[in-house]
């Protein structure tokens, strides 16, 4: 019998048994990255940044040269980086209480600055690591550990839009949220991620593509109850598009 | 080359450029000013890396990325400014990179002032990060010794695979001296950076992983007496002290940076009166220059620290001394400089109640 191969994992990640929680989107999104460097034929020339939170070990899992970022500072030491190895493709992998809330200052600067690097920014709406802490991102009623009757607007603010906050900068280029909740919207998220990669191949400065994505464990859900949450409450706060396509001389600003 | 007169910061900025800094990553912060002006012109010209970070905090979280990188890297800031650094110094440490970090000290605490002092020396040689860890630090006395340190640090980081901090009090950063940028200095014998994280994984046939995290105990009990032995031979190798007229000498100052060229004068008068009084300049304030205190001779009986500080650097000497002499203190802060008539009066002081 012929034998033939219809699917076989990335080169872009490594062999290590990825630490996350079942149900959680953030394999999906890794295989996404490691298939588009992959593919584009940069895994050879990439510096991936993990960043602290859930993906604080994705460092061990993509298959490139890697470092590992203080809480929020991912795209600090990616400008290190890149200024001084501007041929390497440079990424930092973040989730939404590092960029959002600690990291807010460093992500908004190195969109400001225009720095030719690849943000994927995961955005579940919450603190996954830690135990399921309140983020900038939550919902308004949304319960977590620090917000255990539901996030109240009075006493915390409403939910951040990183997506649409960055679209404002001048120095972005650009910028698009997507979701991994369905075969269709995974295929377009990896569009997503192939254009946000040739901005940065083609010196055209900051992407950052934002995924929609879900924590079955401190949401309290199951993996499928999780995928339908995220649809029916975040993408309708969180709508999916593209907020910023410089590329086209269309700012959006 | 001929001796050129000098701004201290921009000197030090020069000597960056020299000792083969690749790139500069700060934020302005007085008194230190000077050294990101000068860069911002001049690393270009070379062909080199400028940043202006959006705060301390990015400065230094540039600066590892950089230096990860396998780059030269500096940045510079004053006394606040180091508060905000600690935490990527502290992940520069974990990861094992090189860098270096001028400190034009202030006043503080707080946002204090912005006139000379010394108020750091347990911000420079304890550290305000994390974890077990030290930083190679000077505190040189006058430019040409700032400049040739500053040339040499990139090396001794290099060699180290650790940070090395430069602390001078504002003076030494505003105050203007001749000063020849090209004096050699001593250089190591350096290894390549193939530990590098820098996107050349395809060359090298392997990726390489720039981390501070180490979850399992007993690797980074591992990983921290890797350090350990690092700064082990840092305290055997890079003590560096000036012993200034102690040979004959009943008391002693112990002074460092712009407190000891003070300490000079006040000695000097007092020499001419026929008091017999010397002094141990410390040139690295970690390691601490014990070894300084062995070379002393049996005429001693007191020391006496100075400091624009209020015994910062005295805690050292009290772990060196072991109890051999009589330990006086006087220190001045908040940006006090004191004069030499005042390290004088203490000499008298200390001569007569020792007797």
């Amino acid at each position: 019998m012929k034998t033939q191969t219809v699917y076989k994992p990335t080169g872009g990640l490594t062999d290590r048994p990825l630490s996350y929680c079942p149900g959680c989107t953030h394999g999906i999104i890794h295989k996404l990255v490691g298939e588009v460097l992959e593919e584009k034929g940069l895994l050879d020339e990439t510096v991936a940044i993990a960043s602290v939170g859930c993906s604080v070990m994705s460092y061990e899992f993509f298959n490139c040269d890697t470092q590992q970022a203080a809480h929020g500072r991912a795209p600090a030491v990616a400008t290190g980086i890149k200024r001084v190895r501007p041929d390497a493709t440079v990424f930092t992998y973040q989730g939404d209480g590092d960029l959002a809330s600690i990291g807010m200052a460093e992500i908004v600067h190195a969109a400001h600055r225009g720095e030719n690097i690849t943000v994927v920014f995961v955005n579940n709406a919450i603190y996954g690591m830690t135990g399921g802490q309140m983020a900038p991102t939550t919902l308004i009623g949304q319960k977590t550990t620090t917000s255990p009757r539901g996030r109240d607007q009075g006493n915390t603010g409403l939910p951040l839009r990183m997506s649409e906050l960055l679209a404002t900068v001048p120095g972005s280029t650009y910028l698009e949220r997507v979701s991994v909740h369905d075969p269709k919207h995974i295929r377009k998220a990896k569009k997503a991620l192939e254009k946000a990669f040739d901005v940065q191949e083609k010196k055209q400065g900051f992407s950052m593509i934002e995924f929609i994505s879900t924590c079955p464990v401190n949401w309290g859900m199951t993996p499928n109850d999780s995928l339908n949450w995220a649809v029916d409450n975040l993408i309708p706060y969180y709508p999916l598009g593209v907020y910023k396509d410089a590329t086209k001389g269309d700012d959006n600003a | 080359m001929a001796k050129v007169l000098m701004k201290g910061n921009e000197a030090m900025a020069l000597a960056a450029i020299k000792g083969g800094c690749d790139a500069f990553f700060g934020y302005p912060i007085t008194p230190q000013n000077e050294i990101p002006e000068y860069l911002s012109y001049h690393m270009q010209e070379h062909g080199r890396v400028f940043v202006q970070a959006e705060s301390e905090v990015a400065a230094i979280n540039m600066v590892y990325g950089a230096a990860g990188a396998g780059a030269r890297v500096l940045t510079s800031s004053s006394s606040p400014g180091i508060a905000l650094k600690q935490e990527g110094i502290s992940y520069i440490v974990g990861s094992e990179l090189p860098a270096v970090i001028i400190n034009v000290m202030r006043g503080g605490p707080g946002l204090g002032g912005i006139q000379p002092s010394q108020g750091d020396y347990n911000q420079v040689t304890r550290g305000g990060g994390n974890g077990d860890y030290h930083l190679l630090a000077f505190a040189p006395e006058t430019l040409q010794e700032t400049v040739d340190i500053v040339k040499q640090s990139f090396d001794l980081a290099d060699y180290y695979r650790n940070p090395v901090m430069i602390a001078v009090d504002g003076l030494i950063g505003q105050m203007m001296e001749p000063v020849d940028i090209d004096k050699e200095v001593e250089q190591k014998t350096l290894e390549e950076k193939t530990w590098a994280s820098d996107g050349t994984s395809g060359k090298r046939g392997r990726v390489n992983k720039i981390v501070s995290l180490h979850l399992d105990p007993y690797d980074l009990e591992k990983h921290n007496l890797k350090l350990k032995a690092k700064y082990d031979e840092m305290v055997e190798k890079e003590q560096r002290y000036e012993m200034i007229d102690t040979d004959d000498a009943e008391i002693v100052i112990v002074a460092y940076g712009s407190m000891a060229r003070i300490a000079r004068s006040a000695v000097k008068e007092l020499r001419n009166e026929g008091v017999k009084v010397g002094i141990i300049r410390p040139i690295t304030i970690w390691p601490f220059p014990e070894k300084a205190f062995d070379e002393l001779p049996e005429s001693v009986h007191t020391l006496l620290t100075v400091e624009m500080s209020l015994g910062q650097m005295l805690q050292d000497v009290k772990i060196v001394n072991q109890g051999r002499y009589q330990l006086e203190f006087y220190g001045r802060a908040g940006g006090v400089v004191p004069e030499a008539s005042e390290i004088m009066d203490q000499v008298r002081k200390h001569l007569k109640g020792a007797k």
